[in-house]
């Protein structure tokens, strides 16, 4: 079994928050894209369910250090969401319902890297791990898939999310543990 | 059981590791809200990647900690001026 | 009792368990030697800090529940159901074991014994574990500071140190116990009422005008219920002190 550096293996799934778990009513949930020109695109949650959805299976990986392998999720591809936008922007901001954000490459979205998932294990996306929907992004640490997505701004210069601001690696891999500033 | 936190007595061992006093006597305002109080009252969430102490009025963040193997971080910019007793040396 | 300046920051040392009390069937006591403890006060709490092999570790404060005593710390530790550490703690640990601890901790949910204000202390369950150690200094101390406690529990059998609060009661001048356990009718004998609410407050609790010290712990509905009804009262909220436990005291 392939672990990345410093990690264990768990069976259950780990409930971690920076805070209260947001109650999102889906009669109003939308998931917004922005560009860095100030165009948007948004769908609310009928919108968002009609969108072509993918069925994966990826491993988690935790920077508090537990990895659970074979997850199964549904969602859509950032791909799809994407790719409508008008784009030279080089990286991503993500915020979620209750104020959470988090950073990336927009590359690292692209790709069939990301998605934006709405159930996990074959039911609905409970609201303790993120639904009615969060974002996905397997290959960085587990706190880059940023739970209650609400949307993505697309930069072209990097802002540091949540984490990301106070010690956490700006990028994040867990193969080359990245865990904090300066790995 | 996501939304489980404890009172801000709850960070006293994790901020005696990075200060020589007890924070969490220390009243600070919050910036969000304007609510003052002591640190010990802050809503702290710990199952996180780090420490995360909430407002109790608003819900906003006052501050977070994070614990590296040989260095912490610690961002404060959710309190406006923190009033900390320390012993008198004088 | 010198205000220690621990000068410095205070990191994690190993703790040896060098016995056990079997306090409830729910709820233990576990002595530790601490080498180089620098004393405690009352109320103030220990991280507590367990490693496995694979590297997995798991921390959790408990508070302390004795009097200052050399390099002895008790902790009583109450166990959680489907909690992580504490049916560790309750059921497996005995004395030998060691693990690390980080402390003495708090400075706001502390009680002074040289502080002559009479004081109130309202527990809910295993919230009684910080006011026993107020208890207790105040005993070792001969302290005259007026002490009543109120302790909220669901039953007789759940209530920790129900035999040592009754004989302090009687035997410590100045300290008043009354318990209210909340599952049992209130129709049996030797059982309080039932949930503690404004009357209780003031049967079994002080006047406002006697400028009390108000400690109160628990699970965090009780405490903000508790502490809101002592404001109302006429209670000044900067003397009314909580230490919220919450569902993580696992």
């Amino acid at each position: 079994m392939n672990l990345p550096p410093g990690q264990y293996l768990v069976e259950d799934f780990p409930v971690l928050s920076a805070g209260p778990t947001p109650l999102v009513n889906l009669g109003s949930w939308t998931f917004t894209v922005r560009s860095e020109t100030g165009e948007a695109q948004e769908w609310n949650w009928a919108q968002f369910l009609a969108l072509p959805h993918e069925s994966i299976t990826v491993d988690l990986h935790c920077v508090t250090k537990w990895s659970k392998l074979g997850t199964a999720w549904e969602g859509v591809s950032l791909d799809t969401l994407l790719s409508d936008v008008a784009s030279s922007a080089e990286f991503v901001l993500v915020s979620a319902y209750g104020g959470y954000t988090t950073n990336l490459p927009l590359e690292d979205l692209l790709d069939g890297k990301a998605w934006v998932a709405d159930r996990y294990d074959g039911e609905a996306l409970a609201p303790e791990h993120g639904g009615p929907a969060r974002l996905l992004v397997p290959h960085l640490y587990l706190w880059k898939s940023a739970k209650w997505v609400r949307d993505i701004q697309l930069l072209n210069n990097d802002e540091p999310g949540f984490w990301e601001s106070v010690g956490y690696h700006n990028y994040g891999d867990p193969w080359r543990e990245q865990r904090y500033w300066g790995d | 059981m996501s939304d489980t936190w404890v009172d801000g007595n709850g960070l006293a061992g994790a901020l005696r590791e990075l200060f020589a006093v007890d924070i969490t006597t220390a009243r600070g305002t919050c910036v969000g809200c304007g609510t003052v109080g002591p640190v010990a009252g802050a809503r702290v969430y710990t199952r996180a990647p780090g420490v995360v102490a909430r407002c109790p009025g608003c819900g906003g963040v006052l501050f977070r900690l994070v614990r590296g193997p040989d260095r912490a971080w610690l961002d404060l910019r959710g309190v406006t001026c923190l009033e900390i007793q320390v012993p008198d040396s004088g | 009792m010198a205000r220690a300046a621990v000068l410095g920051r205070l990191s994690w040392r190993v703790a040896d368990v060098v016995d056990v009390v079997e306090e409830t069937s729910t709820a233990r006591s576990l002595i530790l030697d601490v080498p180089d403890w620098p004393g405690h006060r009352p109320g103030q709490h220990v991280d507590l800090r367990l490693t496995a092999e694979d590297g997995y570790s798991a921390q959790r404060s408990y508070s302390i529940s004795s009097a200052p005593d050399g390099g002895r710390v008790e902790l009583t530790v109450q166990r959680v159901e489907d909690g992580e550490v504490s049916p560790y703690l309750v059921d497996v640990v005995e004395p030998g074991d060691r693990f690390e601890v980080r402390g003495p901790v708090g400075g706001y949910f502390v009680w002074d014994p040289d502080d002559p204000a009479p004081v109130l202390l309202v527990a809910g369950g295993s919230g009684v574990v910080p006011l026993m150690a107020m208890i207790r200094t105040r005993g070792a101390r001969g302290s005259p500071a007026p002490f009543r406690l109120i302790y909220s529990s669901r039953t007789p059998g759940t209530a920790v140190y129900r035999q040592e609060l009754r004989v302090r009661a009687e035997s410590n001048p100045g300290l008043e116990v009354a318990f209210a356990f909340t599952r049992v009718p209130s129709t049996a004998t030797d059982a309080g009422r039932r949930r503690v609410g404004t009357d209780r407050l003031r049967e079994s609790g002080w006047p406002p005008d006697l400028g009390p010290t108000c400690f109160v712990c628990g699970p965090t509905g009780f405490v903000e219920s508790i502490s809101r009804l002592l404001v109302d009262a006429g209670h000044d909220p900067a003397r009314v002190l909580t230490e919220r436990f919450g569902p993580t005291g696992g």
